[in-house]
């Protein structure tokens, strides 16, 4: 069997280049989907501790959050078209209304 | 070198690549499609684990459906390639090795096997989803009846901000 | 036996209390007939009071003291300061003089103050005095008879500065209370000392704890001699003696009853009744015996060369009365209290009579207070002439009127009590002759002579009763005032000092045999009348007979005259040495260092930091959302390492 550590492992790997990805790119949808990225490593985590404790109840929340996420999504991919149409583009630094 | 933990290493192996791609590629399809991938070598991985109903939602709702909302968005937008701007100065030079440094100390915490970390590995747990649907409909009713009425207002919230302006 | 006065004797105080709060709350529209109501009721009925309680002590209680404690005040530990009124003998003097005199110069004020503004002010802040001082007077310890003391300084400051728009009026207001401040300091640390040694500033327990200690022989600063010091410095500076006599010729700013009741009969009358009232623990002391003697005398002399040479008729009365009150310190110095509050009381009588008749002569005169610009007013305001004069001849010590027997009781004490005091008797019959020559000098420059003033523009007139009227009563006062101790070679029993015996002891049993004692007294008091009458004459032939002469005498003795007329430079020589240094000391170091640079300074930097402090976490703000999200991972970071501290030191330490 696959020790345990190696699934977190993996989940603190793709946890860290959501990370990066949402601290490095521009474009907002790309770091929406890295919003996304971050929340399925915590799936990972989620499902591997149910495993490995042998409740299911981290897939129960594992179900919950992608449940969220959904909803999230369509709400964020919302407000992403109407930044789109009141600042004509996409960069994320454009968005800067409350800049002094 | 059991074939459990061959097929582990491929997909983990292929789940990074994804993450890196999307990282690393320029226009947001291109991320897109990586996370895609990343979304159904997380899928192999649970049925890998044994959830297969957290594996059959994950393929049916994040790849089929949130996966797709990020695509069509992205063609209705007509996102082009992304432009190089670099207003903040923080992001520029304390925003990698922060970042680096957050997935570091994660690491850093689950490698060892101790107080955190069980160490032995266990084996498939046996009617898992008979399991779940018990639970998520005795113990977890409400919080499941609360995420339809969650949805709702996310549907309502979508469709009201992705109106057309009245003229 | 029912003592139901005694009893309540807080309404005595109570009255002008009353009185003061309801003209100075509402009396600022009213009609000048309705404040006087309030005040003359006010003071009258104290008066009454006052005069019911001494029936009930005499003769209800034959003069047994009496005590009552009222409510607690303080009450810290086994310390204990109460409202706590006492009647004694002493007292039965002090609350007749304070409110009989008080009295008859509020009904005097009535025709003075009538015409001023703030008459409503005027007469709440007499009201407030009288308040104060009979606190004074009642009291049974220390401590609330040092509430009395500085409420007296406080409504002297605020009736001699009551004209306070004119700037010299407000200045000497606050000479006059700062000097006041500096004796009270003193008085208070003979206070704070009594307490410490002897654990109660209760007068009947602290005389009687202090009564059987050893007494301090000359020379000795032992407990005793540092207390009585220290509350003869406050005693100074309420009793104008040197060296803190400066505030109470500048105080004659105020208005003339002011200077009548608080600078003549009363307040100034507070440090000798102190001394006497302390009189236990000063016998326990050589040293301040001495000390006290010698600046009464000191004083006494000092004050009479000044007032030679003065011309504004209240200055002259004003250093007539510090020279007298150096007479009554003398007298306790000599150890013959009951002499000194006998001569406080005839002063009483006198000198506030003198103070109101001149300021009838100011009134008759249309505001005029300087002699060289009067004269020959004798025929013209007899009421005033004659009561004023029957004032001078008390006040020179002419038999058979008041002056005489208390100020003779004094220099026989003086003289005959053993152990080298003959100085003091010296200069205290000197001092006699210059009072009968500087007060006759103001009786024929004034009343007599030329005429000095310009008709047209001064129009003579008589004052009106309400002003005549107390200036009467006080001439009689004058006169017979001084009969209730006729000494006893006169075939009379001295009824004043055996009044006064149960607090003081029996008559001073002098050096020498009563035979000899009896014809001392008579000599002695042969000598002074002479001495007064050498005065009156000298007085006479200078200013009546050869009007030139004190011009040519001025002239050939000129620096001698010209420090008189300056007041020896006492004032300019206190600017340059205390008040130059601790003005320029306030500015330059309290103002520009400490409170601008230092005070402010901290102030401003605090807000100064806020500022800045603001600044720097302002640049979090940047609008930029990319930078956003660097904080979110920065805080990531932060609650990671916080929840997880134990695990990662755990995981340093094995490293290691």
């Amino acid at each position: 069997m696959v020790p345990t550590q190696y699934y977190l492992l993996l989940s603190a790997i793709l946890f860290g280049l959501g990370a990066v990805a949402f601290v490095f790119k521009r474009n907002i949808i790309t770091i929406f989907m890295s919003i996304e990225l971050m929340l399925n490593a915590v799936n990972l985590a989620f499902v591997a501790f149910s495993q490995a404790s042998g409740k299911v109840d981290g897939q129960v929340f594992v179900l919950f959050v992608i449940v969220v996420a959904a909803a999230e999504a369509a709400v964020g991919l919302g407000i992403i078209i109407l930044i789109q149409r009141n600042r004509q583009s996409l960069n994320i630094e454009k968005v800067n209304l409350l800049k002094l | 070198m059991s074939p459990v933990l061959i097929i582990f290493f491929v997909l983990a192996g292929l789940a990074v690549l994804g993450a890196l791609n999307l990282v690393l590629q320029k226009h947001p399809i291109h991320s897109a499609l990586s996370l895609i991938v990343v979304m159904v070598c997380l899928a192999g991985l649970y049925l890998l684990m044994g959830a297969e109903f957290v594996a059959a939602v994950q393929i049916i709702v994040y790849g089929g459906a949130i996966m797709v909302l990020f695509i069509f968005v992205i063609m209705l937008l007509n996102a082009g390639e992304e432009e190089h701007t670099d207003f903040s100065k923080i992001a520029k030079f304390a925003g990698l090795p922060l970042a680096l440094a957050l997935t570091a100390s994660l690491a850093a915490l689950v490698v060892k096997p101790g107080q955190n970390v069980h160490g032995a590995t266990q084996a498939v747990i046996p009617k898992a989803t008979e399991q779940i649907s018990t639970m998520l409909f005795k113990d977890f009713v409400y919080p499941f009846e609360l995420t339809s009425f969650l949805i709702l207002v996310a549907i309502m919230g979508a469709l009201v901000l992705a109106q057309r302006e009245k003229k | 036996m029912p003592t139901p006065m005694l009893d309540h004797l807080w309404i005595i105080p109570l009255l002008p209390l009353l009185g003061a709060a309801t003209n100075g709350l509402f009396g600022k529209n009213w009609p000048n007939k309705l404040v006087n109501a309030v005040a003359l009721n006010a003071t009258g009925f104290s008066f009454l009071a006052a005069l019911e309680a001494v029936r009930e002590f005499i003769f209800v209680r034959n003069q047994e003291l009496f005590r009552k404690e009222f409510f607690d005040w303080i009450v810290a530990g086994s310390f204990r300061a109460g409202f706590d009124l006492q009647m004694d003998q002493l007292t039965v003097i002090m609350v007749l003089v304070v409110t009989g005199v008080g009295f008859l110069i509020h009904i005097y004020s009535t025709g003075y103050m009538a015409h001023e503004g703030g008459y409503y002010r005027f007469f709440s802040y007499l009201n407030l005095f009288m308040f104060f001082m009979l606190i004074l007077v009642l009291a049974a310890n220390y401590v609330l008879l040092f509430v009395g003391w500085e409420g007296v300084g406080l409504a002297s400051y605020l009736l001699i500065g009551f004209y306070f728009l004119k700037k010299s009026a407000s200045d000497a207001g606050k000479k006059a209370f700062i000097v006041n401040r500096i004796g009270d300091f003193g008085f208070m640390l003979g206070m704070f000392l009594l307490f410490k040694t002897f654990g109660t500033l209760d007068f009947t327990q602290l005389f009687a704890k202090s009564a059987p200690w050893a007494n301090e022989g000359w020379g000795v600063f032992g407990t005793f001699t540092v207390a009585c010091l220290l509350l003869f410095t406050g005693a100074c500076g309420k009793s104008a003696q040197l060296p803190l006599y400066v505030w109470l010729p500048d105080a004659m700013e105020g208005p003339t009853p002011v200077s009548a009741l608080i600078h003549a009969a009363t307040m100034v009358t507070a440090g000798v009744y102190v001394v006497v009232r302390s009189h236990v623990l000063f016998t326990h002391s050589e040293t301040a015996l001495v000390v006290v003697g010698t600046v009464g005398c000191a004083t006494a002399f000092f004050a009479a060369t000044i007032g030679l040479v003065q011309t504004d008729i209240k200055k002259v009365l004003a250093y007539s009365t510090v020279s007298q009150l150096g007479y009554m310190f003398l007298a306790c110095g000599v150890g013959a209290f009951g002499a000194g509050i006998f001569h406080l009381m005839t002063h009483a009588f006198f000198k506030a009579l003198l103070f109101l008749a001149a300021g009838s002569v100011i009134h008759a005169m249309g505001g005029e207070q300087d002699m060289l610009h009067m004269g020959g007013l004798s025929k013209k305001i007899k009421v005033t002439y004659w009561t004023m004069l029957i004032a001078t001849l008390a006040i020179a010590g002419f038999p058979p009127l008041a002056g005489f027997f208390s100020k003779d009781s004094i220099l026989f004490e003086a003289f005959q009590r053993e152990g080298g005091w003959h100085p003091l008797y010296f200069f205290g019959l000197l001092t006699a002759l210059l009072t009968s020559f500087y007060m006759f000098r103001l009786i024929f420059l004034t009343f007599h002579g030329k005429q000095r003033y310009d008709e047209h523009h001064v129009h003579v007139h008589e004052s009106p009763w309400s002003m005549l009227g107390p200036l009467v009563v006080l001439a009689v006062l004058s006169v017979i005032g001084g009969w209730m101790a006729a000494p006893s070679f006169w075939g009379g029993e001295d009824h004043f000092t055996s009044f006064l015996s149960p607090i003081f002891g029996a008559a001073h049993e002098g050096a020498l045999s009563e035979a000899t004692a009896h014809s001392f007294e008579l000599t002695l008091a042969v000598v002074a009348v002479v001495a007064a009458l050498i005065g009156l004459l000298t007085a006479f032939w200078l200013y009546i007979k050869q009007p030139g002469k004190p011009a040519e005498i001025a002239k050939s003795l000129k620096p001698l005259y010209t420090t008189l007329c300056n007041k020896y430079y006492v004032d300019e020589a206190y600017g340059a040495v205390i008040v130059k240094p601790l003005l320029a000391l306030s500015t330059n170091v309290l103002w520009k260092v400490i409170d601008v640079e230092m005070i402010d300074g901290t102030v401003n930097g605090i807000a100064h930091g806020a500022t800045a402090t603001g600044d720097i976490t302002r640049q979090t703000q940047s609008g930029n959302t990319r930078s956003y999200a660097v904080w979110v991972v920065i805080g990531a970071l932060a609650v990671l390492v916080i929840i997880f501290w134990p695990a990662i030191r755990a995981m340093a330490g094995g490293a290691q």
